[in-house]
């Protein structure tokens, strides 16, 4: 897993690029969490497009740093998931609380 | 044509991704779709997850794969030897976790039925749980299929 971020017009992009399973996922925890206590920030967009692999644990992970950011009136974005993540994402409604731009 | 395999891993979650994409390399010799490739991929990860998450609390244990490939079906059992699911029909409901506290998405048995043809799940007489998984795959008719 790698995750690289950068801040534009208040916009944090946090791109994660790898596999997002249970070996990978308390590193992209708390590297999200790290990520996201910049101050400026008014939106957050998460760009799954080098994501090759995610399954269920990564759903648990988006949905926390969703009420985290929810504490704070962040919204979270989605770009960019492979059609498999898509899946996934559809299946279990996380669209609904993140919404899918392009 | 039948053919079938065993993989026996350690409950570790540096062994997921080594599961996951040894089944799918077997799978693959029958020349399913890509998408079911990664189907199969993302339920025995699921099923995986689960075995390393809950079976063993504390502890590593076993956890064995078996696979057997008959023409266009695939039946993929996954069983571990720790301390059972407590309500095998509760653990399956969508978002239903027992361990919240941990970001746990309860998601991991709706994935695998979304995305295997039937999913069993059922605590071992012994000790622990075995799921079993079958799917109808989808074969590319081309003979040569690129490699993703």
């Amino acid at each position: 897993m790698q995750i690289k971020n950068r801040l534009y017009n208040n916009t944090l992009y946090i791109s994660l690029s790898g596999e997002l399973d249970e070996m990978s996922a308390n590193f992209t925890r708390n590297e999200m969490d790290n990520i996201m206590q910049i101050s400026q920030i008014k939106q957050i967009v998460i760009d799954l497009s080098e994501l090759n692999f995610m399954d269920s644990t990564g759903i648990g992970i988006l949905i926390g740093r969703y009420k985290k950011m929810k504490l704070k009136n962040i919204p979270i974005f989605i770009c960019n998931p492979n059609n498999h993540i898509e899946k996934i994402f559809k299946m279990t409604g996380l669209y609904e609380i993140m919404p899918k731009i392009s | 044509m039948k053919n079938e395999m065993t993989l026996h891993i350690k409950s570790l979650s540096i062994n997921e991704a080594f599961a996951r994409s040894t089944v799918a390399a077997f799978c693959a010799q029958v020349n399913p779709t890509l998408e079911d490739i990664i189907d199969i991929k993302t339920a025995v990860s699921e099923a995986v997850t689960n075995s390393v998450v809950h079976a063993y609390p504390n502890t590593v244990g076993d956890i064995k794969i078996n696979v057997v490939l008959k023409n266009d079906q695939v039946v993929i059992t996954i069983t571990d030897y720790g301390i059972g699911i407590f309500d095998t029909a509760k653990a399956r409901e969508p978002f239903y976790t027992t361990k919240p506290d941990e970001e746990r998405s309860g998601m991991g048995f709706t994935v695998m039925e979304s995305f295997m043809d039937s999913v069993d799940v059922k605590n071992n007489s012994t000790r622990g749980v075995t799921i079993k998984m079958t799917k109808k795959l989808s074969l590319e008719t081309k003979a040569m299929v690129a490699n993703d």
